[in-house]
């Protein structure tokens, strides 16, 4: 990496190239058909052709590359979770983020530095320490710290804030990180290209052809083509998609708001979030504050912006940061969340013996881009369901086997 | 500020309300429908029926919502579905 970054640097006449090639025309058959072009597609189209040798895929993407909940996401990666099942899971996402720029030879700006939940109450502290107990027992980095640590880690934070929002104390999570999710995309769809995976922007679904429980054709506005097996992980708006192959998914849909500030000299070296405040905030790499919350209280598929949510948000980041008062907004966006009854995604078998699905991915999904992408890649490539992956499947509804998954947001629901 | 119409107390800032979810069509008392009715809560995009709370006075009301564009079409008592 350095030498070549050198011969860059050196070389008078680099000609600049694109790293996503251009959209080709259909072909009329498929071994694979990837519905979604956002972090979780690609990635899987990345582990199909470089790790299994499965070459002949499509990824089908309606709007453009990664455009979707990839683009508007709060780049959030951790592993602090509450289930057992959760917790290896996005264990594993952690540890592939990790080695992730070194893998693609891409920089994703892979920066861990922790994440810190704040507690503002006994109740959310006995909770943290469940939540710690959970973690260390599956072997995540978490603990539960006194306020004199959440100062040292933390030492622009307000603790005087008295009343409801007093800091009791907090969760510590030193392997939570932030990365470039542009990048990641990106990165897993130029090494996907290279294998020969094609990748259609612009290339929408709008229908199936079945025969029994398989799906054989795809209907998409440039023409029809035949698929082997197909997997769905589009986002937000996922039972639409479903609903195109004819079943349902327990799914409802809420926007997701979140913002950043103007750039600031840096001085929030963590991720930090409050269940209380419903707020949590992480400096970017360009020194931008992003803030993001909870999910808008009822349910809706736009990605309008509201004055509520950003008051709501502004106000946390202030009881957190008062010095933010002046800090001028730069940009805001909304991802339309796919909400489970369980808040835990749905993954693996749907209804259709070639059809899978990676959905349900509500306000956690970038952190799972690299682990779905490869547990999903190899459940298709077997044809069979990974363990780490079989507490996820969508029959656990019909089963009442629940994941309730209470850590599932950075800022509880 | 968004208005809702509360069907008792008139025109309302939106945050004077809590959502209770959408009327869901399957019926939790019927054992076929059961898992239908707890899990896969409906989500059109269109309208949608649905469960409403005016918090300040506990009227629990029922709206007709679009869930692409958020316009609100009708706000009426659970009873009093108008014609």
């Amino acid at each position: 990496m350095p030498f070549s970054l050198l011969k860059y640097g050196l070389r008078s006449r680099h000609v600049p190239y694109g790293d996503i090639p251009k959209t080709p025309d259909l072909k009329r058959a498929y071994d694979v058909v990837i519905i979604g072009g956002g972090g979780h597609g690609l990635a899987a189209a990345y582990y199909l052709s470089n790790v299994h040798g499965i070459t002949n895929v499509a990824v089908l993407e309606k709007g453009y590359l990664a455009g979707g909940n990839t683009a508007r996401n709060t780049t959030t990666i951790r592993s602090n979770y509450m289930t057992p099942e959760s917790v290896s899971f996005y264990k594993e996402g952690v540890k592939l983020y990790e080695t992730m720029s070194q893998d693609l030879g891409f920089n994703i700006m892979f920066s861990q530095r922790g994440q810190l939940t704040l507690a503002h109450s006994e109740a959310t502290l006995r909770s943290f320490h469940l939540r710690a107990e959970m973690g260390k027992y599956m072997g995540t980095k978490i603990e539960v710290v006194d306020v004199q640590t959440v100062r040292d880690l933390c030492p622009d934070l307000n603790l005087d804030i008295g009343g409801q929002h007093e800091i009791l104390g907090g969760l510590w999570h030193a392997d939570g990180a932030t990365a470039r999710h542009d990048a990641v995309a990106w990165g897993y769809a130029k090494h996907a290209a290279a294998r020969g995976v094609e990748i259609h922007q612009r290339t929408e679904v709008l229908g199936f052809e079945k025969v029994g429980d398989r799906v054989t054709e795809i209907r998409t506005n440039r023409g029809t083509i035949a698929a082997g097996q197909v997997l769905q992980a589009v986002g937000g708006l996922n039972g639409q998609v479903a609903e195109l192959a004819g079943f349902k998914l327990p799914i409802r849909c809420f926007p997701l708001q979140a913002m950043v500030t103007q750039p600031l000299k840096p001085f929030l070296n963590t991720l930090v979030s409050s269940a209380n405040l419903h707020t949590y905030l992480v400096q970017s790499s360009r020194g931008e504050i992003v803030i993001g919350g909870g999910s808008d209280p009822y349910q809706l598929a736009s990605t309008r912006s509201t004055l509520d949510q950003k008051e709501h948000l502004a106000e946390g980041a202030l009881h957190l940061f008062p010095f933010l008062h002046k800090v001028k907004l730069l940009r805001q966006w909304a991802g339309i969340t796919d909400m489970t009854p369980d808040y835990s995604p749905i993954m693996g078998a749907s209804p259709l013996t070639n059809y899978w699905l990676d959905c349900g991915w509500g306000t956690w999904g970038f952190k799972a881009t690299p682990v779905a992408g490869k547990r999903m890649a190899e459940t298709i490539a077997t044809g069979r369901v990974p363990d780490i992956l079989k507490p996820f499947d969508m029959r656990r509804f019909d089963n009442f086997a629940l994941l309730n998954e209470m850590g599932a947001t950075a800022a509880s629901h | 500020m968004k208005i809702l119409t509360c069907p008792v107390n008139g025109p309302r800032n939106i945050t004077e309300f809590q959502y209770l979810g959408p009327v869901r069509a399957a019926d939790a008392d019927i054992p076929d429908q059961l898992v239908e009715s707890l899990f896969y809560a409906e989500n059109p995009l269109g309208v949608l029926k649905e469960w409403w709370r005016h918090t300040p006075s506990n009227t629990i009301l029922i709206a007709e919502r679009h869930t692409v564009s958020d316009q609100i079409i009708a706000t009426y008592l659970p009873n009093r579905k108008p014609a």
